[in-house]
């Protein structure tokens, strides 16, 4: 069985700024990555991030996930990329298994694991909601902007968060037709830039509706929305057919840590974090020694965020492993009071409680 | 269905690659997926669902929901939308969980 010092699973924003930070501090890691291409997120992001400049705010996010890679080819010899490889077990020792290109299965066993796996995009119930056209929007976003492929002709964009706006806008760029936004809540959700872009490309954006149901035989054909009353009870009477081949499902993200929860973390539900969500120290270690989360994985927030949480697992994972840079303590405090500031204000209260919430009491367990 | 046009994005796409989809032969490009080139050819049906033999596309894109499981050169449960197209390749939809042959 191959041994390695430091497992990182996932190579997204978090995932690659733990290996960089772990190698700054003189360890080795090997990162896995399911995909044929590194990056997670952010290779699909085309438009520019918000967030501080540490985390270059103002980028692509696709030009961020290039900057991180080139870094990353500096440390040639310390971190390894596996392509291809899908971290598919994960068991005591912390054993974790792979599935390489599909067809090769092994165990690779390491001193210390980072988790930063990302999210998964949620789906939502209405009959028929399984039909070929139906996709996250996390999804068109990829079949466009890194393929180049249009997804269709004429697209409903069910979720007026910010992903669902910025997609929509995307989809626009591309020169697809996008006939409404809907959203369940009263307000949209998204910020107001990128909403008000969309009004004035004349698309409508229907609060309060949802979908009825959707509507074909082997692919969509149209989709069936309905209003909803101030408790979230959909209003008879208020149907409207809307004739499209293609519906983006952008109703939020959850964790993606099934990983952790095997290897016997302590999980729990945190709805401000989207999800269930590893118990961990303000390190990022959860309560199995060793074991780290970072970025989506530990509770659904951004990119700039994700990244600090990758230098921050990254330095103390290295540090457990016995690479303690003289100015450990610097740079600790340095990532923990980035991540106070992206969490700071109005806008970070719901992520503050989230955090205090899963907070890990008493020290470790040992499993 | 390529996007050919487009305000701040520039595909470079790779060589021209033939593939065959059920049997019928089809053409994609070098460093797209198997579902990319599928998409971009109209084929949207990938798999029957295994009870009710529904219609299934892809769903994530990022190899999370198997929705997009096909067989490919005789392999069944290959995730398309993360496994690049080759030169050549048999792929086959698939009908519940496939069949090893
Ligand atoms: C439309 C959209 C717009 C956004 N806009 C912004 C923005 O403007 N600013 C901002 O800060 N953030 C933004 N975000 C959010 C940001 O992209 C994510 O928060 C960020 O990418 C999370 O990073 P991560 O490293 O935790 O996860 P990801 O980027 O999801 O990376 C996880 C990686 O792990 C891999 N993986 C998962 N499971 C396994 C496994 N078992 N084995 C091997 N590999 C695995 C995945 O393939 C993936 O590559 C946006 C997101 C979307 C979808
Ligand atoms: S579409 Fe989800 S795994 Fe391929």
């Amino acid at each position: 069985m191959r041994e390695v010092e430091l497992l990182i699973i996932g190579s997204g924003p978090a995932g690659l700024c733990a290996a960089l930070s772990a190698a700054e501090s003189g360890a080795r890691a090997l990162i896995l990555e399911r995909s044929f291409r590194p990056g997670g997120q952010l290779v699909k992001q085309t438009h520019m991030f918000f967030g501080s400049e540490r985390q270059y705010a103002s980028h692509r996010g696709v030009d961020i996930a290039e900057l991180l890679l080139k870094k990353l080819a500096e440390y040639g010899e310390r971190i390894e990329l596996m392509l291809n490889a899908t971290a598919v077990g994960f068991y005591e020792d912390n054993v974790v298994t792979v599935l390489k290109d599909e067809k090769e299965y092994f165990k690779i066993r390491a001193k210390s694991v980072v988790c930063a796996t990302g999210a998964f995009e949620k789906s939502l119930a209405f009959p028929n909601n399984d039909l070929p056209g139906i996709y996250g929007a996390g999804a068109v976003q990829t079949l466009m902007n890194v393929y180049g492929v249009r997804p269709g002709n004429r697209v409903l964009m069910v979720g007026a968060g910010n992903i669902g706006v910025i997609v929509s806008y995307q989809l626009l760029q591309a020169g697809i037709e996008v006939a409404a936004v809907l959203d369940a809540a009263p307000r949209i959700g998204a910020y107001l830039v990128h909403a008000s872009k969309l009004a004035r490309m004349g698309v409508p954006i229907l609060t309060s509706h949802t979908v009825k149901e959707a509507v074909g035989t082997d692919c969509l054909e149209a989709a069936v929305v309905w209003a909803l009353d101030e408790k979230f009870k959909p209003i008879p009477g208020t149907e409207r057919r809307f004739d499209v081949d293609v519906m983006c499902v952008s109703v939020g993200l959850s964790p993606l840590n099934e990983l952790l929860a095997m290897r016997g973390a302590e999980m729990k539900y945190v709805p401000q974090l989207s999800g269930l969500v590893p118990l961990r120290s303000e390190n990022c270690e959860t309560g199995i020694p060793g074991v780290f989360v970072a970025g989506d994985a530990s509770g659904i927030e951004e990119a700039s965020s994700a990244m600090a949480e990758g230098w921050l697992a990254g330095l103390c994972a290295a540090a457990k492993l016995g690479y303690v840079p003289a100015d450990f303590e610097a740079r600790r405090r340095e990532y923990l009071s980035q991540l106070e500031n992206l969490r700071s204000g109005p806008v970070g209260e719901r992520i503050r409680a989230g955090m205090k919430l899963s907070l890990l009491e008493g020290g470790m367990r040992d499993v | 269905m390529r996007i050919t046009e487009h305000p701040i994005l520039r595909f470079d796409r790779g060589k021209e690659l033939s593939f065959t989809f059920n049997g019928q032969p089809m053409k994609g490009y070098e460093g797209e997926t198997i579902a990319a080139a599928l998409h971009a050819a109209g084929v949207k049906v990938l798999a029957k669902s295994e009870k009710l033999h529904r219609p299934r596309g892809f769903f994530c894109a990022i190899g999370n929901c198997a929705s997009c499981q096909m067989t490919v050169d005789g392999e069944p449960n290959v995730r398309t939308c993360i496994t690049l197209l080759r030169e050549g390749m048999k792929v086959e939809s698939q009908e519940g969980k496939g069949r090893l042959q």
